[in-house]
């Protein structure tokens, strides 16, 4: 009824934009903080440089993969080969450099080129035959671990310190790694929120058949996003390999889970069409936290997964009432 | 009827108000329904009709206000509770489970047993008499309801409204999606029940409808109780002045200046839809398609603009000798040509995005930097300027699709496709849903452009419509196109006789 006209009405909006998403962040650094205070309380040693460590060292290739996962998530796909596609790619790095004696940066190409390229299987396959995303890399998460068996031997393949080179150096107090997952997740959200790719995910993830008819073809939207998700994993994997100084056939079991349960932490929506990388990026640092603090207070491994399982469920039950008193303040409401 | 009114109504409605934040749906509203009457209730979308029938059928609950139903203070907390009272509803969206069978739709909530096992038979058998009562004998009770058409499954839904006792029977646009034959079947239906004493409260848009069978007419605009009227008393004039509250401008008739040919269709056929179809289309015209449901006419539409496969013809583009090869709504819409769905909510729109999203997906690129990165104020300052030149009634451009009302939606699918600046634009039912004022609005929008030049189609059921804004009607009956009328030529029987043309030869 009350279109404002005038050209500020625009201006004006952007800021209500941000600040709404700045609220958004807040309850996840509300989160975050809190866990910090309640761990601290408890275990003061939680303050500790290896805590610190620990969460600084686990976090980068959960991060940089979770980015992928967020597009995958909000295209209304699932990626459930991420973390055999990250030993994989791990694997290829450590057997070129120490069979074939390739020079660093060709190796890592290679790597990350063997990582899209799985992601690019993935989303071709379940584009040509429209299969559910969730089987296709399910096959994946099969193949490319019995890959990287079979390129290692089932053995782990020490590379020794001129790969270690990338994890240890350290920029301005941050190691390389954290620099680059920063980095991404920055570019990341930016795609998602400020591009024609971004919007585009968005749209294919809400209503596909409208896409299409809209004369925008989704299929290269998807595939598109599976191989980011498999770069990216790849990406991850030379991380995880340079500070292991070493790649280990089993690198990277399990960790589709934990990225997707960091992801959905931040908000993201695994019916498709919502989601925010940034959001994303504080769900893995409240996992890791979490671990961490878990660790440092002396809980037993067994009962620190009993707890982190709660804390996902509870995470996103508390994300549904977020949303509904969202809903509620921004005057929702039909005939 | 007015004998069949008694002194004390069935159900009466005092002062409801129900409030969402920032919309007032109803206020202070009276509403009453005597047994054995048909009460019509009226007014443009967002009226608050269907607010009110969702809560006398228990779906929503008032701010304020009171109803006595039999006399007694009636406020049911569910929509069961409200069909225990006897009060039953068939919404406007199809509610069936697609999986599950006719019978078991019906008999959702009481699915007959032996023992613990349900027994089919006796299921099926029930549905079968309750199929039949509405004349609906080409339907199997066994029949997954996937398979059955939009029409066919609001006969089922109002078919199981039907197949329990109920009191008061509330029909919201049920006739929306049905053929002639089916509607016919359905009022005959109506006419029974209100000689069984059944109160029902009726929804709908269609005007001669409701002068046909409605005893009562109750008016509603914005929320507020306009009028209540013998329908008798009043003429089809007076009811669309209360419903807009100002008089309707005429539809415009143009002086037909033919362009050139924008499109060519030559025979054009997909199996089992659409049979060796040929058209031609100019520059500033409007061609209408008549005929009956399934008659092949969407399927015409989504094979001209790529959405579905043809299996032979050829299609020629702005008087070109050279046949286009359209493969993908991307190809047609690379060419000039748009459609826009008969389903807005499933293919036309992305709900929960704003309309701002909405109006731009077509040709995001053109308000982008290096085709890349979206200029968001140059986007919103677009997208404004849409909503207010084709007045889309919204809080801003900010406000996500879904939440507006079917006529403002359909104005941004027509935003989205003039925005794309297509030649040949095919609207698929444009103004299913929406109410006469919004209507108008549409065809004068068509109207508009036309004038700019472009070459419209018009994909409707509803003749007068047709008959109001086309140059030219084309029927299609059964996947051939039966005949073609020019402005002048035609008459309503003329065109019903084409569409059933193909079916009389069959059954022959």
């Amino acid at each position: 009824m009350n279109t404002d006209g005038g050209k500020t009405a625009g201006d004006k909006r952007y800021k209500t934009a941000w600040q709404t998403t700045g609220l958004e962040y807040l309850s996840l650094i509300a989160v975050m903080a809190a866990l910090v205070v309640v761990f601290g309380i408890i275990e003061p040693r939680f303050f500790s440089k290896a805590t610190f460590l620990q969460v600084a060292n686990d976090v980068p290739a959960v991060v940089i993969i979770a980015v992928g996962m967020t597009y995958v998530l909000i295209i209304s796909g699932i990626d459930l080969s991420v973390g055999s596609v990250l030993g994989f790619s791990a694997a290829l790095l450590g057997t070129i450099l120490t069979r074939y004696h390739l020079p660093l940066l060709p190796a890592i190409l290679c790597a990350i080129l063997a990582g899209a390229l799985c992601g690019l299987i993935n989303g071709l396959v379940s584009v040509r035959w429209q299969l559910p995303s969730f089987i296709v890399t399910l096959g994946m998460l099969e193949i490319a671990r019995g890959a990287t068996h079979m390129v290692t031997q089932s053995r782990t393949v020490y590379i020794g310190g001129k790969i270690g080179a990338i994890a240890s150096t350290h920029i301005l107090g941050l190691s390389v790694p954290a620099i680059l997952a920063i980095l991404i997740v920055i570019i990341g959200q930016i795609v998602l929120s400020k591009t024609v790719f971004g919007r585009y995910m968005v749209a294919v993830g809400t209503n596909e058949e409208a896409v299409r008819l809209s004369g925008v073809d989704p299929r290269p939207v998807k595939i598109g996003v599976f191989t980011i998700i498999g770069l990216l994993s790849a990406v991850a994997a030379v991380i995880e390999t340079s500070r292991l100084e070493a790649s280990d056939p089993n690198a990277g079991n399990g960790l589709e889970l934990q990225v997707i349960a960091a992801v959905v932490i931040g908000g993201t929506s695994l019916m498709g069409g919502k989601g925010s990388v940034v959001r994303s990026f504080f769900g893995v640092l409240i996992i890791a936290i979490l671990g961490a603090g878990l660790i440092a207070i002396g809980v037993r491994d067994e009962t620190k997964r009993l707890i982190t399982g709660v804390v996902i469920v509870a995470a996103v039950i508390l994300d549904y009432y977020r949303r509904r008193l969202g809903r509620k303040s921004a005057g929702f409401g039909k005939e | 009827m007015v004998e069949s009114i008694t002194p004390l109504p069935l159900l009466e409605l005092r002062n409801i108000t129900r409030e969402y934040p920032g919309v007032m749906a109803l206020h202070n509203v009276n509403f009453n329904v005597c047994a054995g009457e048909l009460h019509a209730l009226v007014g443009e979308n967002g009226a608050g009709k269907s607010t009110l029938c969702r809560i006398i059928a228990g779906v929503t609950r008032p701010n304020s206000g009171d109803m006595l139903f039999h006399g007694k203070p009636y406020a049911p907390s569910s929509r069961s509770e409200a069909r225990n009272h006897g009060v039953a509803m068939v919404m406007q969206e199809l509610n069936l489970i697609s999986n599950l069978t006719v019978a078991e739709n019906i008999f959702m909530d009481r699915m007959p047993t032996r023992g613990t096992l349900i027994s089919y038979r006796d299921m099926n058998a029930a549905a079968h008499t309750c199929l039949q009562t509405l004349g609906l004998n080409d339907i199997n009770p066994d029949q997954k309801v996937w398979a059955l058409g939009v029409g066919q499954q609001q006969m089922i839904e109002i078919a199981s409204a039907l197949s329990r006792h109920c009191d008061i029977l509330i029909l919201d646009e049920p006739t929306a999606a049905l053929t002639q034959r089916e509607t016919e079947h359905l009022f005959a239906q109506i006419t029974e029940l209100k000689k069984k004493s059944v109160g029902i409260i009726y929804v709908s848009h269609r005007m001669e409808e409701i002068k046909r069978i409605a005893d009562r007419i109750t008016v509603l605009r914005d929320g507020e109780w306009v009028a209540t009227s013998p329908a008798a008393d009043v003429d089809m004039d007076q009811i669309i002045h209360w419903m807009v509250g100002r008089q309707l401008p005429e539809p415009c008739v143009r002086k037909t200046e033919k362009g050139t040919v924008a499109l060519r269709v030559v025979n054009l056929t997909v199996e089992q839809a659409v049979n060796r179809v040929s058209f031609e289309l100019h520059h500033g015209e409007i061609l209408g398609f008549a005929g009956l449901m399934g008659s092949g006419r969407t399927e015409t539409m989504r094979a001209v603009f790529g959405a579905d496969r043809s299996d032979a013809g050829e299609i020629y583009l702005y008087g070109s000798s050279t046949p286009e090869q359209i493969r993908s709504p991307r190809d047609a819409v690379r060419r000039g040509i748009a459609l826009l769905t008969e389903d807005r909510k499933q293919q036309g729109l992305f709900l929960p995005m704003s309309i701002r999203s909405n109006i731009t997906m077509t040709r995001l690129q053109s308000v982008s930097t290096a085709r890349t990165f979206i200029r968001e104020n140059i986007e919103a300052e677009v997208a404004h300027q849409w909503c207010e030149n084709l007045s889309v009634r919204c809080r801003d451009e900010e406000q996500t699709v879904g939440e507006l009302s079917g006529g403002n939606q359909q104005k941004v699918v027509i935003a989205k496709w003039i925005f794309r600046d297509c030649d040949i634009l095919i609207f698929d039912e444009p103004t299913r849903g929406i109410d006469i004022g919004a209507r108008y609005e549409i065809y004068q929008l068509l109207d508009n452009l036309v004038k700019k030049g472009k070459a419209i189609i018009v994909v409707s059921s509803d003749m007068q419509e047709l008959m109001a804004i086309s140059d030219r009607i084309a029927v299609m009956s059964d996947g051939c196109l039966t005949a073609e009328f020019r402005r002048g030529e035609w008459t309503q029987e003329a065109i019903m006789e084409a569409a059933l043309k193909e079916l009389i030869n069959r059954e022959h």
